[in-house]
C-alpha cells in the first residue's frame, strides 16, 4: 500500500516540478529551442536542478542494488548505442520542437484541460502504438 | 542569436527541476523504476505476457502526473498552456514524438534526467540527438521558412 502511494506521489511531484519549471508551456519550450532567434535559456536550468538530484539518488540505489523495500531494480543498460537510438531521438526532437511538447508535459497539459494537448496526446499514443505493434512486428519479426 | 531576458526565469526553472528530480528519486528508491514517461506510457499499451505488476505502478505514476495540474491549481493559478501550432502540425508532432521516443527508447525524462543522472553514454547520445534536432527544427520553421 505504502509503495503504491509513493508511486502516485512520485508522479505527482514529477508533474508539479514540470509545471513550476515552465516545461508545460509549449511557447516557453519553443523559446528555449530557438537558439538562433531570441533565445530564452530558462529551461536549461530545469536540467541543472534535476540532474544533480537524480545523480545522487541513482548513485545511492545502484550501490544498494535493491529498492528501500529490498525489491529488485529495473535499470536499462547504459552503453548500447545503435541506429534506432539515434534516428528515434532525432524524430522525437523534431516533433518536440514542432509543438513544444514532450510526453510528460503533454500529459500534465492534458490534465489541465487543454484540448490542443488532447489532440497531441492522441497522436502521440498512435505514434507509440504504430512503433510497438506494427513497425516492430514488420522490421523486427525475428 | 540574442538572449530573451524578459522571459528569463532561471530560479523557478531550477526549483521545478529540483522537484521533478525528487519525483524521479522517489520512483527509483521505492519502486525500482526509471521515471521515463514515454517508456511508461508505451508499456501501458502492452498486454501480451506481461508480469503481474506491469500495469499497476505505471497507472499509479501516470495518475499522479495527470492529476498534478488539478492539485496545483487548487493552490496556485495554473500557468498558461500556450500552443500556437496548427491542427495538422500538432498531429504530425504528436506522431513524431510517440514513434521517435519508442524507437529511441526514451524522452526528455528517461534519457535527459534519469539517463544523464546515471552518467549513461547511451542517454547522452539520445539527449544530444533530440536537443540537436529540436534546435534545427526550430531554425527551419521559425527562420528559414518564415
Amino acid at each position: 500500500m505504502m509503495k503504491n502511494i509513493l508511486t502516485f506521489i512520485a508522479g505527482l511531484a514529477f508533474g508539479i516540478g514540470l509545471i513550476i519549471s515552465g516545461m508545460t508551456n509549449p511557447a516557453k519550450v519553443i523559446g528555449f529551442l530557438d537558439i538562433f532567434g531570441n533565445w530564452d535559456p530558462s529551461l536549461m536550468f530545469v536540467m541543472l536542478g534535476a540532474i544533480p538530484i537524480s545523480f545522487i539518488g541513482f548513485k545511492f540505489i545502484e550501490k544498494k542494488a535493491s529498492t528501500i523495500f529490498n525489491e529488485p531494480l529495473h535499470l536499462p543498460g547504459k552503453t548500447h548505442i545503435n541506429t534506432e537510438l539515434i534516428v528515434g531521438s532525432l524524430l522525437f526532437g523534431s516533433g518536440w520542437a514542432l509543438a513544444g511538447l514532450c510526453p510528460g508535459p503533454a500529459l500534465v497539459a492534458l490534465g489541465s484541460g487543454s484540448s490542443k494537448a488532447m489532440i497531441f496526446v492522441v497522436a502521440m499514443l498512435a505514434g507509440m502504438y504504430v512503433h510497438d505493434h506494427l513497425y516492430k512486428n514488420i522490421f523486427k519479426s525475428n | 542569436m540574442s538572449i530573451n531576458w524578459s522571459e528569463f526565469n532561471p530560479i523557478t526553472s531550477l526549483l521545478g527541476g529540483g522537484i521533478l528530480g525528487i519525483g524521479t528519486i522517489i520512483l527509483i528508491l521505492f519502486r525500482g523504476r526509471i521515471a521515463g514517461i514515454s517508456g511508461i506510457v508505451g508499456a501501458l499499451m502492452q498486454f501480451k505476457n506481461t508480469p503481474k505488476d506491469h500495469h499497476l505502478w505505471r497507472i499509479l505514476f501516470l495518475l499522479g502526473l495527470v492529476s498534478s495540474s488539478l492539485i496545483y491549481s487548487l493552490f496556485l493559478p495554473f500557468p498558461s498552456v500556450n500552443i500556437t501550432t496548427d491542427f495538422t502540425s500538432l498531429i504530425l508532432a504528436g506522431v513524431l514524438v510517440g514513434f521517435g521516443t519508442r524507437m529511441g527508447s526514451g524522452c526528455t525524462s528517461g534519457h535527459g534526467i534519469c539517463g544523464l543522472g546515471r552518467l549513461s553514454p547511451r542517454s547522452l547520445v539520445a539527449t544530444l540527438g533530440f536537443m540537436g534536432a529540436g534546435f534545427i527544427t526550430c531554425y527551419i520553421f521559425l527562420h528559414l521558412i518564415n
